[in-house]
């Protein structure tokens, strides 16, 4: 699965995208947070606050619960601040 | 319907006066640009940089500008989004809208901007002479972009 991080969520981790086989057991978004929260310190950082989060499967925004089924891309950062 | 995402700058009276010349029937052209502040709360802002996400940036923008074209009668419309390291003053935005009547050209235009603001995957940071600071989404532009919802 290829993964994108923007913003704090990218400084915190320390990268902007990276490869990771990912377990089947991972169903959801928020399957995916628990997962990566685990990786390391600023993994977990970048995670523990989930009201400042969101996600794009696709480069479609999707909420925390949703299906990782059939997703190629998973991108992870806080509101959006364009305009 | 143009979008454009760069970090080059961009002349708004060329980019807009070329569109107008192309439509058929144009009568009101209402055009926003958007500026980097130099004074916020916490002080004077040395830089502004701006990221986004490449390739899902150009099809939200492309997204919200089919909506607007649905919503509106438009002759034209253009999305110009600079991102990368800005000075205050600088361009940052530029949204244009071409109709026959005005007020559909007024209203495009603020449903474009207020969608930017809550849709478009772009993060600023703020550089000051003493640190840094992630701007935040606010509420207020979440209130804004509710008006247009159908």
């Amino acid at each position: 699965m290829k993964l994108f991080y923007f913003a704090w969520v990218r400084e915190r981790i320390g990268k902007s995208e990276e490869t990771l086989a990912l377990p089947e057991t991972l169903k959801t978004v928020s399957d995916l947070i628990t997962f990566l929260s685990e990786k390391d310190e600023g993994y977990f950082e970048a995670f523990k606050d989930q009201k400042r989060l969101r996600a794009a499967i696709d480069q479609t925004f999707v909420p925390l619960d949703h299906t990782l089924t059939g997703a190629t891309e998973v991108a992870f950062f806080p509101p959006v601040t364009g305009g | 319907m143009t979008v454009k995402v760069q970090q080059a700058d961009f002349n708004a009276p060329e980019e807009v006066g070329a569109m107008y010349h192309r439509c058929e029937n144009p009568g009101a052209v209402v055009t926003f640009t958007g500026l980097v502040r130099g004074i916020e709360e916490r002080g004077k802002l040395e830089a502004l940089v701006l990221e986004h996400y490449p390739g899902m940036t150009e099809r939200q923008l492309e997204v919200v500008e089919t909506e607007a074209r649905k919503r509106w009668a438009l002759q034209d419309c253009l999305i110009i989004h600079r991102y990368g390291t800005l000075k205050p003053k600088e361009q940052i935005v530029l949204v244009a809208c071409i109709s026959t009547h005005r007020a559909d050209a007024f209203e495009a235009a603020s449903f474009l901007m207020d969608w930017l603001k809550t849709e478009a995957p772009f993060w600023k940071k703020e550089i000051y002479g003493d640190g840094t600071s992630w701007v935040e989404a606010k509420d207020s532009d979440k209130e804004k972009a509710k008006r247009w919802e159908t």
